[in-house]
């Protein structure tokens, strides 16, 4: 401990903690090095947090790691300076790097449940670092890492160490892994989308947690996210990034009141798309009702007793967490998974159980986007075969009248079709994919389309373009969406109707301005709560309102 | 523990099941010989009164699933029957077989297994150094290293003592001490060796090299940790499931390549009764010696998948 | 289609020494055996000189332990052991993807059934069901093809079942099944393009399986029976020789080797081509 406080001491106070000079890293593709981060500058003074944010391929997890002097396989530091603390982290030997990593800098990652080695019992992880870096006792970090497990509100702080990782719930595992890299007391931690892959309302938690956790000790961070609202509440500072350049920098109140780059605008307006609600015309019959259907998976029971409707050229948003047994329905609906009780109505008439023994007319008309444009396009078909297949699959289009309205399509979703329909699937962007998707799912020329978590794996401006998209087509075509999401801010935007869903069972119904006005019923009033606002303030007070003892306790 | 007690005796229940039905196959096997082997086994002098006496010692007048009963309860028992060929009880014949065959598998296994993890773990860990590049040149597949002791050896009838390598009987039996056995049979056993330990090699280094991409490890390389207690601490506990499956698939297959390596060095093992008796069509011997190979292999991949479940941390502490 | 062929060139302009010595001595070997009649100086069977001459001299690659022409035979054994091998290896693949791709798209009892019975199948070393089997029938080549593409396809099964299975969880077969797409659609159009690296490898790997397998039931005096000429049994016969300080044996016994790692080379290159490694 002593040669570290001498060390400090000696280090100019004034000087930055973490100075990066005209960095460069390289990543390989098709044989060759590619560089991904161009000359990249940065100065991080003691217990000042930056948010590093920016699209996907914007290299932010790379700087982030960068801090550590580390370069993933495949990616290497070629070029720039990475001052830590008096030491050049780029030149410097592996040997120093590791000195410091766990030590002095510390990094939290997207996904704790892979990162907790699944062999290890938690506090066994937690101690590593301090013990193995002779930072203190193994009885005296197991002390402080119960202490620690307290201060971040997970349960049971003097037992849950010793549980494995496979025991603890996804929320508390990312709280265990902050916890874990305080172990060493840093002056410096690197999270790297540390609540991407949460519930809201978990998110939340963890948010809290690393907020007040890095508050306390005056740890020095890098917060790298894709979410401007989330960084709002936790950095000082702001790094816009954008294909491994730095789009706009500066300190958060200012940049989100007074945005300099279109870029950076376009970032902050991309949860404000709205579209107004139209009303349910009374009497109508709807082109879908699910009519009190409970399903499960072999034994264990995800709907009971469902029901809902959606009106003809409307969209219903079908909103919850994960395990909400939402997408479940849309496998009821689609017929993938038979209820046990229960029935999907099209038009008054009951759809057959099984999507087997739908005819094909009925299959046409319930179309469906899939989450991830990855998976539900085949890599070995080009363009004009996906959109093909449903035009002579349904409607018998051959030959020319095929290659016309395939064209047609691709003008329809915005893809040039000179430059498309000979691509394969492969070589497309994700929004690209998704596109393509829905282009294929017109082709059947559906009345009502599920849309499962459309742009949750797409980047959020790549995403709003998609609901743009959908909104216009549905003008135009008159088609019905069913969409399901767990985001609240695309139920804002696209729906007319919403249905919030728990735990299999459905919260709350009704029109969106409905459920958007108070009073919320519990669940959706939470739900509601937790989306991060891009108001800095807005965790605090939330917390504060929510009654959380987080603040009023002493330590 | 439900879970993990439910997972292992379903794994028993069905390494049982799939004994039996095995057995079921062996046994079959006599039953599909042509009709009338009797009358082959016999030669063509044999009067029919000899041929109803031979079958009804066989008990073939007696329905196939009584038949099997009484042969697998037998076998249970220690009684194996006895030899087509020279009407010899197969225990007698079988005995110090098994035990050169064993001693010659477990021979090999002791050099083959600790060297080709050592060496598949070091070419993981030093991926894309020299020493690496050999260990897959030189190792594309066992499928080389199969092929060279199967075309090297020179031919098992005769039996010339000053022949490359080959095992004399006489020099091994009972009273063969230890270290004179280890030493004779140290050609063979190298064979089998080179044989397994390519594959085993490749398949250490595969999984761990997968394993070291994962992101707990990368992970404990952001802890600041040195790279031996990364491997010890962080990778071990980990890669003990894909290492014994890889040892496990490779003792099931050193126990097939003992059959063809016996026949090279004519070493006096299971696999060269088995194979003289695939020639003789001694049928009761062959149904034996198939049945103590499928029982060891049989055996070998249940325990390993038994302790590939017992190595898994997600089923050893449950929720 | 031209642009199939360009891409074709450039893939083969990067391949390694290895995949070039693989592709040289496969096509070799074909080639050979193929034309046997044409290229060999000699019959098959023919005994064209005294026993156990040396290599050079007369004849090239010397005589065997009854004085054939081992070039010749070796050709020969080239024609008959790598076509058998090719046949069984093509056999097995026929039963074990048409069923594997039943069985990972149809799921429920069917998948099951088939499954266990693999797994059955499985649970017996190869040689020794294959040994089982030839005492039964006795040993022909007919019967020895027979048996050894059921083994093997069990492997074929399994392979394809797994792949076939990771393809046909993805979202676009789903999206085919809810169009309406019939089951051998779906297979054909969905699945298999997905699948043809992992499986053209695998036939690669089987055929060197199958190769050995055959070559050492030869050498065992179960599988090709003489005077055909085969390495296997080439091996087995001519070997009293060796210890004349004869090396003749070892010319056939090289081939084997030789062959086998020919196509691993290839294999593996394939391999890595295709799964986009680059390391």
């Amino acid at each position: 401990m002593s040669a570290r406080d001498d060390q400090s001491a000696a280090s100019d106070r004034d000087a930055p903690l973490l100075r990066m000079k005209d960095l460069r890293i390289e990543g390989r593709a098709d044989e060759q090095w590619i560089e991904i981060v161009h000359g990249f500058d940065l100065e991080l003074h003691r217990g000042e947090v930056l948010g590093l944010i920016g699209e996907s391929g914007a290299g932010k997890s790379t700087i982030g790691l960068a801090a550590l002097g580390y370069a993933r396989d495949g990616c290497r530091l070629a070029g720039g300076e990475i001052w830590f603390d008096g030491v050049d982290l780029a030149s410097a030997s592996e040997e120093t790097r590791r000195r410091l990593r766990g030590n002095r800098i510390a990094y939290v990652a997207q996904s704790a449940a892979a990162a907790f080695n699944p062999a290890h019992r938690l506090i066994d992880q937690y101690v590593e670092a301090p013990v193995y870096h002779g930072l203190m006792s193994e009885n005296d970090a197991a002390e402080a890492a119960k202490d620690l497990y307290g201060q971040l509100h997970l349960p049971e702080p003097q037992t849950i160490g010793f549980r494995y990782p496979h025991q603890v719930s996804g929320g508390q595992l990312q709280r265990a892994m902050v916890a874990m890299a305080m172990a060493g007391r840093p002056d410096l931690i690197v999270f790297d989308e540390p609540t991407t892959a949460l519930d809201v309302t978990t998110q939340i938690e963890v948010m809290a947690a690393i907020q007040d956790i890095v508050e306390q000790f005056g740890t020095a961070a890098i917060y790298v996210t894709h979410d401007l609202a989330v960084v709002a509440q936790m950095a000082d500072r702001i790094m816009v990034m954008r294909d491994g350049y730095v789009v706009e920098q500066g300190p958060t109140r200012g940049m989100l009141a007074e945005p300099q780059e279109e870029y950076t605008r376009a970032l902050l307006a991309v949860r404000q798309l709205r579209k107004e609600a139209e009303a349910t015309a009374a009497g109508d019959t709807p082109i879908m009702r699910v009519d009190h259907v409970t399903a499960a998976y072999g034994k264990v029971p995800v709907l009971s007793d469902i029901t809902f409707d959606v009106p003809r050229k409307r969209t219903v948003a079908v909103v919850g967490e994960s395990g909400s047994g939402k997408s479940t329905a849309a496998r009821v609906i689609t017929g993938l998974l038979p209820p046990i009780e229960g029935s999907i109505l099209y038009d008054g008439e009951a759809l057959p159980a099984n999507y087997r023994h739908r005819s094909r007319d009925q299959l046409r008309r319930i179309q469906m986007i899939n989450q991830s444009p990855d998976t539900a396009l085949n890599p070995k078909h080009h363009v004009r075969d996906v959109v093909g297949r449903p035009l002579s699959f349904y409607l018998g289009l051959q030959g020319a009248q095929r290659e016309e309205r395939i064209r047609e399509l691709l003008s329809q979703i915005e893809l040039e079709p000179d430059q498309y329909i000979d691509r394969l699937a492969t070589e497309l962007s994700g929004g690209q994919k998704q596109r393509i998707c829905i282009a294929r799912a017109l082709a059947a020329d559906p009345e009502l389309i599920i849309c499962d978590e459309v742009t949750s794996a797409l980047d959020q401006l790549v995403g709003e373009g998609i609901l743009r998209l959908l909104i216009r087509l549905q003008e135009e075509l008159g088609l019905s969406y069913m969409f399901i999401t767990h985001d609240l801010a695309t139920v804002r935007a696209i729906a007319d109707e919403v249905v919030v869903m728990k735990n299999g069972e459905i919260v709350e119904s009704g029109p969106k301005d409905e459920i958007f006005t108070p009073p919320h019923h519990e669940y959706t009033e939470l739900l509601l709560s937790s989306v991060p606002e891009m108001d800095p303030d807005w965790l605090r007070r939330l917390l504060d309102e929510r009654g959380e003892q987080l603040r009023d306790r002493g330590i | 523990m439900a879970q993990i007690a439910k997972m292992l005796a379903q794994r028993l229940a069905l390494g049982l099941l799939t004994l039996f039905a095995v057995s079921l196959i062996i046994f079959m096997a006599i039953e599909l010989l042509p009709g009338d082997f009797t009358q082959a086994v016999l030669g063509q002098s044999a009067t029919p009164e000899t041929v109803a006496a031979f079958r009804k010692e066989l008990g073939l007048d007696q329905p196939a699933y009584l038949r099997y009963f009484h042969w697998i309860g037998d076998i249970l028992q220690g009684d194996l029957g006895r030899s087509f060929a020279n009407q010899r009880p197969i225990t007698e014949l079988l005995g110090p077989r098994i035990y050169n065959t064993l001693f010659l598998a477990a021979y090999a296994a002791a050099i083959a297994v600790p060297v080709a993890l050592a060496f598949g773990i070091l070419a993981a860990l030093y991926r894309n150094s020299i020493f690496d590049r050999a260990i897959n040149v030189t190792a594309p597949d066992r499928d080389l290293l199969a092929g060279v002791p199967g075309g090297l050896h020179p031919d098992p009838d005769l039996r010339r003592p000053a022949r490359l390598g080959a095992v004399d009987r006489r020099r091994v039996n009972a009273e063969t001490g230890l270290f004179e056995r280890l030493y004779i049979l140290l050609l063979p056993a190298v064979t089998l060796t080179l044989v397994t330990m390519a594959h085993m090699m490749r398949m250490t280094r595969a999984a761990i090299i997968n394993l070291m991409a994962s992101p707990y490890i990368e992970m404990a390389r952001l802890k600041g940790l040195g790279r031996y207690r990364i491997i010890v601490k962080h990778a071990l506990p980990n890669a003990l499931a894909p290492i014994i499956n890889v040892v496990a698939i490779n003792l099931a297959y050193l126990i097939v390549g003992v059959v063809v390596v016996e026949v090279v060095f004519t070493y006096p093992g299971l696999g060269q009764l088995l194979v003289d008796s695939v020639s003789k069509r001694d049928m009761p011997v062959v149904q034996i010696s198939c049945l103590v190979f499928a029982v060891t292999y049989i055996v070998l991949n249940l325990l390993a998948d038994i302790m590939s479940i017992l190595s898994n941390p997600r089923l050893r502490h449950p929720r | 289609m031209n642009s199939r062929l360009h891409n074709l060139r450039k893939v083969l302009r990067t391949a390694p020494p290895t995949a070039w010595f693989g592709m040289t001595v496969i096509a070799v070997i074909l080639l050979a055996g193929l034309f046997a009649p044409v290229v060999t100086p000699y019959g098959e069977t023919e005994v064209v000189g005294a026993p156990g001459l040396p290599i050079g001299g007369d004849f090239l690659m010397g005589t065997d332990q009854i004085g054939r022409d081992v070039l010749t035979r070796v050709i020969f054994g080239a024609r008959n052991t790598v076509g058998i091998a090719f046949l069984t290896t093509a056999l097995a693949f026929t039963i074990g993807t048409v069923f594997g791709l039943l069985a990972a798209v149809l799921g429920g009892w069917i998948d099951q059934l088939l499954a266990r019975i693999v797994d059955i199948l499985m649970a017996i070393p190869p040689l020794i069901f294959a040994l089982l089997i030839l005492t039964i029938t006795g040993t022909s080549v007919v019967n020895m093809v027979l048996v050894i593409a059921m083994l093997e396809s069990t492997r074929v099964f399994r392979l394809t079942r797994a792949v076939g299975m990771n393809v046909g969880v993805l979202d676009f077969v789903e999206v085919a099944k809810l169009r309406g797409e019939g089951l051998w659609w779906i297979i054909r159009h969905e699945i298999l393009p997905n699948i043809a690296t992992p499986l053209a490898a695998e036939f690669g790997l089987r055929f060197c399986f199958v190769f050995l397998f055959i070559s050492s039931l030869s050498f065992l005096g179960l599988g090709i029976q003489p005077p055909t000429a085969d390495w296997g049994s080439m091996v087995r016969e001519s070997a009293t020789l060796i210890s004349f300080g004869v090396p003749t044996p070892l010319v056939p016994a090289a081939a084997i080797a030789l062959l086998t790692v020919s196509v691993n080379f290839v294999v593996d290159w394939f391999l890595h081509q295709a799964s986009g490694l680059k390391e």
